[in-house]
């Protein structure tokens, strides 16, 4: 088979909310030897179907097995691949710093926290509990920025991720486009 | 309504899918439920003496009869003796429903005695699995099994019953249909693609079917064979294809892959048009893939969407099911034949029969040492191609393969993805109970035989008469071979030479026993062992160094094929004697 780019692929996949569904779509990636770098599980609207958001790394035509093989599944649904559409994806973060390492570590965390629109959701003599949310790379430099501090726990959600609508041209759109970057 | 037990509501659940053969062995927590069998007579089971022997026996009933195969049997080790069938049955695309016994819905995770979590180790060799944890789902999941099973692409569906569901008392009603909303088989062929593929075979100079197991599930060896006396194009057969085309047609180029003929390789290799149908294009029929088949355009006609550019690249897909898209394409493919006309293939019937005649099949006859493709072909005069042919796996498989001329679909039963030694025999009393009239012959060696050999008892005892052909060349062959040719002649763990006494083995378990030692015997005993009532055991001593031929070397390039040992492997000459080794290892 031709050799195509590894690229990023953010599937969603709808189960059937039932007992053991989760480890038969984790062992089917085990088995074929696919990647997951995050999945994340939770009931839908229809608190008798499971969502799934996984993200995986792959090159077109192990993404196109990937896909096929989930849809075989018998307790699969739906499995749409949202890197062909327009999406939005999110991940929230819990990381707990050190805020007396340095002297002006309190106040750093606390600028920190600003930039990334995180906010504090716990603190002690010693630390804060910060949450953020956004996209991996915004996550990513948060961290990055807060590892000078000293992290002392740090919880990943997996990233969620939905189809964006039809992209319509409207300052209604503008404002939405705003949001997204933030 | 009557409450029932969920032992009694499981054989009504198995009436209403017209089981009547059940292969089983019974156990602490699947008690009640044979005991209701005992007091229903109109289920039969047939008890095996090892759990692995009952999967496989319903697999072959399964192959034989195109009907779901039932297999019953107790929690823990019952349930795990059953997972090499359950993989072998899921390779091979065979129907099933195993039921499995646990331990009571409470005590499951407790480590309770005979408690496995066979939900959990069957779940990457099943098509699906159930754990039943209420009575009231019993009818439902029964019935989706049923459906999963044969449906699609057909594989073993597990349905592991707690015992207090089992005596658990509940009304039973079979629900009428189903709501599987996550699965739904494609069967019709996208017309579109069919009509492009028809259009491809109209005009293709060089083309080749390349057909397997599929047409077989499918039941379209009739269309097949329409296809094929409309365009004249030559088949060529997977191992799990034999039978879907007549195996003594002109047409028919013999098995292709590693062990295929001259013929089909190829010209698998020289097409301008792959039309595969029902094929996954397995590592042992492409050989190394990047130079399989590397001239065509293919068409890829197959019921499961994962097989399609799993491992080859395809011009025009069509999933669904074989025979609905094999009969549209037949029409279109007439239609175009009226307009327009086909493509003359003369030129390439010229080819091909050249190719038949500078490597036919063949082997070198001794008139003393019996070789084992004699046997093979004798068995196949002698019988006319008129029975159903189980193997194991290894020389003899792939011998039997290559010198029994498949006539009929459904007539051969053999291991092909899993390559699971100890599957022929208990598959033959499968086929036996299905057509008790038939002659059902298990081909196996010396050492796949010893794998399940306990299953003679249950011919013995319910006089199932299958007759087994037991070829002994002391090695395991296939193993020998390939260390003859790559491991420099060093025969590591292949010598098998202290097998039991087979003839007075068989006697033992009140199974008929004969044995040749010479090619003059070969006939003799083949007609007395076929000719006896009753299971009939026949050895077969045969060369013990003969090798299968062609072969195309793993990794190899399919028209790479060898004919000989290949000259690295005159390791030979520096390998202690025969005689010497043989000491060695028997000492």
């Amino acid at each position: 088979m031709s050799l195509s780019p590894q690229k990023r692929h953010y599937i969603q996949v709808l189960v059937e909310n039932r007992f053991g569904v989760l480890s038969r779509v984790a062992g089917l990636f085990s088995a074929r030897g696919y990647n997951i770098e995050s999945l994340s599980v939770g009931a839908g609207q229809d608190p008798s179907v499971a969502q799934m958001t996984i993200v995986t790394v792959g090159d077109d035509h192990v993404v196109e097995q990937i896909t096929k093989q989930l849809n075989k599944l018998v307790d699969t649904i739906k499995v749409v691949d949202l890197s062909t559409t327009p999406f939005v994806s999110r991940e929230t973060i819990l990381v707990k710093v050190n805020t007396t390492t340095r002297p002006e570590d309190r106040q750093e965390a606390f600028r920190i926290a600003e930039i990334f629109r995180a906010s504090i959701v716990d603190s002690s003599p010693s630390t804060y509990t910060l949450m953020a949310t956004g996209e991996e790379e915004k996550i990513e430099a948060m961290i990055a920025l807060l590892r000078p501090l000293g992290i002392k726990e740090l919880v990943r959600s997996g990233t969620i991720a939905i189809a964006r609508e039809e992209v319509r041209i409207s300052s209604r759109g503008s404002r939405h486009e705003n949001e997204i970057t933030a | 309504m009557v409450k029932m037990t969920g032992a009694e509501m499981l054989l009504e659940c198995f009436k209403k899918e017209r089981v009547s053969q059940i292969f089983g062995y019974p156990g602490g927590v699947v008690l009640p439920i044979f005991d209701a069998l005992y007091k229903d007579p109109s289920l039969s089971v047939v008890l095996t003496r090892h759990e692995q022997g009952a999967v496989h026996a319903a697999e072959g009933y399964a192959r034989s009869t195109g009907e779901v195969g039932v297999v019953l049997v107790t929690s823990g080790p019952g349930a795990t003796n059953t997972v090499t069938g359950l993989a072998d049955a899921n390779m091979d695309s065979i129907p099933l429903v195993v039921v499995t016994g646990q331990v009571p819905t409470k005590m499951i995770g407790n480590d309770a005695f005979q408690e496995a979590d066979i939900v959990g180790i069957s779940r990457s060799c099943t098509k699906h699995n159930y754990l039943v944890r209420d009575i009231s789902e019993l009818p439902r999941i029964m019935k989706e099994a049923f459906y999963i099973a044969r449906s699609g692409r057909p594989g073993p569906v597990l349905v592991d019953v707690p015992k207090d569901v089992i005596v658990d008392r509940a009304e039973f009603r079979y629900p009428e249909t189903l709501a599987l909303r996550g699965y739904n088989p494609t069967v019709h062929g996208n017309r579109w693609q069919i009509r492009k593929a028809a259009g491809l075979i109209a005009k293709a100079k060089k083309p080749v079917l390349y057909v397997g197991g599929g047409v077989i599930s499918s039941d379209s060896h009739a269309e097949l064979a329409e296809l094929v006396s409309l365009t004249k194009i030559p088949v060529t057969l997977t191992l799990m294809g034999l039978g879907a085309y007549p195996g003594n047609d002109p047409l028919f180029m013999g098995m292709l892959g590693m062990h295929g003929t001259y013929t089909a390789n190829m010209a698998v290799h020289h097409s301008d048009l792959l039309i595969a149908v029902g094929v996954r294009f397995d590592d042992r029929v492409t050989g190394k893939i990047s130079e399989f088949s590397p001239h065509s355009k293919v068409i890829h006609i197959d019921i499961d969407p994962t097989s399609i550019r799993k491992n080859f690249r395809v011009d025009v897909p069509v999933v669904g099911d074989a025979r609905l898209i094999l009969s549209d394409l037949l029409e279109d493919v007439r239609k175009i034949q009226e307009e327009e006309g086909l493509a003359d293939l003369a030129d390439w019937h010229e080819q091909i029969a050249h190719w038949k005649e500078e490597h036919p099949l063949t082997y070198r006859h001794d008139t003393e040492i019996i070789k084992p493709q004699f046997v093979i072909e004798k068995a196949f005069d002698l019988t006319g191609g008129d029975c159903i042919v189980s193997t194991d796996v290894g020389q003899h498989q792939m011998w039997t393969a290559q010198y029994f001329k498949f006539l009929r679909p459904r007539t051969w039963l053999t291991s092909g993805g899993l390559g699971t030694m100890g599957y022929g025999f208990p598959a033959a009393i499968g086929a036996q109970r299905a057509f008790p009239k038939a002659r059902v012959i298990a081909v196996t060696g010396e050492g796949s035989f010893m794998m399940n050999i306990q299953e003679m008892a249950t011919v013995a005892s319910m006089e199932i008469p299958v007759k087994i052909v037991v070829l002994n060349n002391k090695y395991l062959g296939m193993v020998r071979q390939w260390q003859e040719f790559f491991y420099g002649g060093r025969y590591s763990s292949s010598f098998v030479g202290q097998s039991p006494d087979f003839v007075k083995l068989a006697e033992a378990f009140g199974v008929a026993g004969f044995r040749a030692t010479r090619t003059g015997e070969v006939e003799d005993v083949l007609l007395k062992g076929l000719s006896t009532k009753g299971p009939v055991l026949m050895e077969f001593m045969v060369d013990p160094e003969e090798n299968v031929f062609p072969m195309v070397p793993a990794g190899g390039s399919n028209i790479e094929m060898i004919f000989e040992a290949p000259p690295a492997s005159s390791g030979k000459a520096s390998r202690p004697s025969r005689k010497e080794k043989d000491s060695v290892i028997t000492a």
